[in-house]
């Protein structure tokens, strides 16, 4: 059990570290197709990593420990936080080493570096994109804290694996609760990973940019490790999405049948997850940033109605 | 002296309470000799360091008290040190160390004159302090809290040549006697329902009696009251943003770190000591006033330009959390969950903690960054990661310490406080059960806009380029000063990394406030984490989180190394292609608060001068005030103004009008006296 419980753990931090960026890459591949266009493959993003690999490292007279510090802390953390998540089973060896709450904490972290690492050189794009982001985290914190706290009231647990295993074990039974937590979740994972309607994931207009901003003076190396962060984080914040919502055919026993099964079922739903994604971000148009507080504000709202309800029905 | 010998550790803690003292007289001898009068603090520290010890002595004996022959005639002194004044023994310690260590290094350009009168008043303070917590009868709890009231009053206005320091030295001498006469009355009440006279002032004696709920519900609020001046929770906190940047540093400090916690140790003390049959309604009205203290605090931290009144708006939106948690501990304690009171409550006293170490790592850093600049302005500074690493380092711990983020010491207190919210699903009233999760929404809140304010404050202060030429010439902490800062930022790591034994400290206070069996099996231990069964089941192992952060980077950086080995080019920095760029296009304070500003908008008092449009020099400003000044302080202070009028009508200066009042008192007297 050990054993298997930790390959299972090796390969999850794999599958999460190596096939992040396809996921990135599948869901702008989707857009272009959704705009009428070619699109570059879902393996592109591979190919951008490979090319600032090979670049040269360029680095601003003002930088300091923080600036170069931060890209290693990012992708760090966002693996721990990919590696907490019950991927393929409710088997995770790492999960005492964080909850639900703590996971929502690890995100945090990783906000406040990049915020840092970006006001570092001081030049105005950057302290703008680090108050930005500050801004959309601490409206999205308290609505992901109330989504995750539904499934944690229903099973009693913020553990991600008991709950997870809580919910696979009744099968297909639907909370209304859940819905609601659902939508709000949806709505966090938008703002979070910097996709539109709150952010443009495209955008070459610095003004205008949230996200992007805080990479702005990154180059060679430790841009591509700020890339393959987001690329971590979006994987993450999907994982978490099935994990809770769409639970259903992850191995409970972690049996090697049973794991190839919920490999093959977590491609399915990731595709289909990247592609909603895609779908979503071609349908809306981005908010103006002062329109942001109250697009999450309603995710919290909703988020809330799901505690509610939960209440109300006593599921 | 002392009549009854009693156990080890209190007789260490007044051994120390006496050397205080013997120290603030000794520098009224050395009053010419700076180095003598410098190396009191260092002597002060170790008292500071014996008086830590004897709290965490006192955790694994039992409560040990003993009377001094001093006081009144029937009512010695008398004193005690059990579990809980032990936790604060140790807070106070650790937090008043560090601080002796700083002073000692910070008042080395002082005046000797000024290093004289502030080691004497100084020492008074610690000593006061020390007495507040070894107190066991109301007698002493109150001189040693007006002492301690004033003694800081004289270290808050020691800069007495500015204005502003005398006026917030007021402000906060009258908040603290409202509080002092709130507690004068509410022991009163509670001695009165002893029936025990003199004898009844003795907490012991109090102890021992239940009061009738109403009664109870008076000596409550008054308690609350009382306490609240100290602590500063709404719409008690208008002192702490006046106080804190007139005050010299290691003063702030000391303020924001132990002084605040005494108002929290006293509402402990009342609650669910003293009272020990807490109402229900007692703990939904601490937890509302908390959330909203919390929330007011972090919103108006976000809006602050100076360094020190955004920490100390920080420090009233820890204070509102600690409430928050007080108020959960009472209500579960009125339903008699003991399990979940005895989470909240060491979520409770872990918030404490951690805001006594990591505030107190804030302000001195914040008093070495002023000594190196001259500079509070946070629009005026800048880079100065460059100029004085050591104070930048240790500050970027406490930063992330105050944002509440893993695997630091804030967020092990807010992970504990989020479970008791989690946990409080089932109390009889089904309304509590709906409302008290949505606290748990407003925790989040402050934590994120916690966050933001240290990213303002640290991104500010110490990252980007010097916003003023003069900048270039800030010098790092001194020895003394760098030693203090590094045992606090120790602190910090060490309540973040080990939350299982830091909980251990809190064990027996929640014995003898709560339950013996909750209070051993709530939280299980364990070195690398800590499991939570009484409600949820949870687990957090921040140890393994630094670890794989730690191991993970280093991959990182060995890999990329042997793959990538690009070497690294210095240039000038893209900035979007822009190359003019000066200091002042970074954001400014205003700058990175304006989000904030603009969504919380209808909370503030604020006044935004624009320029027009064709203006060749344009000034942009803006002012945010207190709304609860203008709405509650100047309306009293006017209505005190207009009383103090009509009272002076009655003042004649004819011998024959007093002679008339006189009169007048002694009829009424008669007619009233059968």
């Amino acid at each position: 059990m050990t054993s298997r419980a930790l390959i299972l753990q090796c390969l999850q931090c794999a599958l999460v570290f190596a096939g992040a960026p396809l996921l990135a890459g599948w869901v702008e591949q989707c857009r272009a197709w959704f705009g009428n266009r070619h699109g570059a493959g879902p393996l592109q993003p591979y190919r951008v990593l490979r090319k600032l690999w090979r670049k040269e490292l360029v680095v601003a007279h003002a930088a300091s420990w923080v600036f170069r510090t931060a890209p290693y802390l990012l992708v760090a953390a966002m693996i721990i936080a990919g590696s907490i998540v019950p991927l393929l089973a409710p088997i995770v060896p790492l999960a005492p080493a964080a909850d639900a709450i703590a996971l929502v904490g690890v995100f945090a972290f990783a906000r406040m570096v990049s915020a840092l690492a970006a006001m570092d050189i001081g030049t105005g794009f950057g302290s703008m994109g680090a108050r930005r982001e500050m801004l959309i985290g601490f409206l999205a914190e308290p609505a992901l804290l109330m989504v995750l706290f539904t499934p944690a009231l229903i099973s009693h647990s913020t553990s991600l694996a008991v709950i997870v295993r809580q919910l696979t074990t009744t099968r297909l039974f639907l909370y209304p609760s859940m819905a609601f937590a659902a939508s709000a979740y949806v709505m966090v994972l938008l703002a979070e990973n910097a996709r539109i309607p709150v952010d443009n994931p495209d955008t070459h207009l610095e003004l205008t940019m949230i996200h992007g901003a805080l990479h702005l003076e990154y180059a060679g190396r430790h841009l591509a490790l700020m890339e393959w962060a987001g690329a971590i984080k979006l994987a993450t914040y999907m994982a978490i999405g099935i994990a809770l919502f769409l639970p259903w055919g992850m191995s409970a026993t972690g049996s090697a049948s049973g794991i190839a099964l919920a490999t093959g079922l977590l491609a399915v739903k990731m595709t289909a997850a990247g592609t909603a994604l895609a779908a979503i971000e071609t349908l809306l148009a981005k908010l103006r940033l002062f329109r942001v507080p109250e697009f999450l504000g309603t995710a919290f709202m909703v988020a809330v109605l799901g505690i509610l309800v939960h209440f109300l029905l006593g599921t | 002296m002392i009549t009854q010998v009693g156990h080890d550790p209190l007789d260490i803690a007044l051994a120390v309470c006496a050397m205080w003292l013997v120290l603030a007289a000794a520098s009224l001898a050395l009053s010419h000799r700076p180095r003598a009068l410098r190396a009191l603090f260092v002597g002060g520290a170790a008292g500071s360091f014996l008086f830590a010890a004897a709290g965490l002595l006192a955790l694994f004996a039992p409560a040990t008290h003993t009377t001094l022959p001093l006081g009144l005639p029937q009512l010695a002194f008398h004193l005690r040190l059990d579990a809980l004044a032990a936790v604060f023994a140790i807070l106070f310690g650790f937090t008043a160390l560090a601080i002796s260590l700083y002073t000692a290094g910070y008042l080395r350009h002082e005046q000797t004159a000024r290093i004289a009168r502030m080691a004497g008043q100084y020492h008074l303070l610690l000593a006061a302090i020390g007495l507040v917590l070894l107190a066991d009868d109301a007698y002493v709890f109150l001189i040693a809290w007006e002492t301690m009231a004033w003694s800081s009053y004289l270290l808050i206005i020691s800069d007495d040549h500015m204005v502003l320091a005398r006026r917030a030295g007021l402000l906060y001498l009258i908040t603290e006697h409202m509080g002092a006469i709130a507690l004068m009355l509410a022991f009163g009440i509670l001695q009165a329902g002893t029936h025990a006279g003199l004898a009844g002032y003795a907490f012991g004696v109090m102890r021992e009696t239940t009061l009738p709920p109403a009664l109870a519900s008076v000596v409550f609020a008054l308690g609350l009251f009382g306490f609240g001046a100290k602590a500063g929770f709404l719409p008690l906190h208008a002192w702490l943003p006046e106080a804190h940047p007139v005050a010299p540093s290691p003063v702030s400090a000391l303020l924001s770190g132990v002084l605040l916690k005494l108002g929290i140790y006293g509402i402990l003390l009342f609650t669910l000591e003293l009272l020990h049959a807490p109402l229900w309604w007692w703990g939904v009205l601490m937890l509302v006033l908390g959330l909203v203290t919390a929330l007011f605090g972090a919103i108006y931290s976000a809006a602050q330009n100076d360094m020190k009144r955004l920490l100390s708006y920080s420090s009233i939106e820890n204070i509102g959390l600690i409430l928050a948690g007080i108020g959960l501990t009472v209500l579960f304690q009125a339903y008699h969950m003991a399990a979940l009171a005895t989470l909240a409550l060491m979520a409770t006293l872990y918030q404490t903690l951690n805001h006594a170490v990591f505030k107190s790592l804030l302000f001195l850093g914040t008093g070495s960054v002023l000594h190196a600049t001259g500079e509070r302005n946070l629009g005026k500074l800048g880079g100065l990661i460059h100029r004085m690493p050591w104070v930048a380092a240790l500050l970027l711990i406490g930063s992330f310490a105050a944002a509440g983020v893993p695997p630091f010491n804030g967020f092990v207190s807010e992970w504990l406080l989020l479970q008791s919210f989690l946990g409080a699903t089932s109390f009889p009233q089904p309304y509590l059960n709906m409302a008290v999760p949505l606290g748990a929404a407003a925790v989040v809140l402050v934590a994120g806009l916690a966050a933001y304010v240290m990213v303002k404050f640290y991104g500010i202060t110490f990252l980007g380029q010097p916003r003023e030429a003069a900048l270039k010439n800030a010098h790092d902490a001194g020895f003394g000063e760098r030693i203090a800062l590094l045992l606090l930022a120790g602190g910090c790591l060490f309540l973040g990394l080990f939350p299982a034994w830091t909980v251990d400290l809190f064990r027996p206070a929640a014995a003898q406030l709560i339950d013996p069996g909750a209070a051993r099996d709530t939280l299980e231990g364990h070195v690398l984490f800590c499991r939570l069964h009484a409600a949820t089941h949870a687990d957090y192992g921040p140890l393994i989180v630094l670890g794989a952060l730690a191991l993970v980077s280093a991959a990182l950086v060995l890999i990329l190394r042997r793959l990538a080995p690009a070497p690294l080019r210095r240039v000038a920095p893209w900035n979007g292609g822009h190359d003019t760029r000066t200091a002042r296009m970074q954001d400014t304070a205003e700058g990175f608060g304006q989000p904030i500003r603009q969504v919380f908008a209808p909370f503030f008092r604020m006044q935004i001068q624009r320029p027009a449009p064709a203006e060749t020099a344009p000034v942009y400003a803006s002012r945010v005030e207190d709304p609860l000044w203008y709405a509650l302080y100047l309306p009293i202070t006017r209505s005190v103004c207009r009383m103090s009028e009509w009272v002076a009508l009655l003042r004649r200066r004819r011998i024959a009008i007093y002679l008339l009042y006189a009169f007048v008192t002694l009829i009424i007297l008669l007619v009233l006296a059968p």
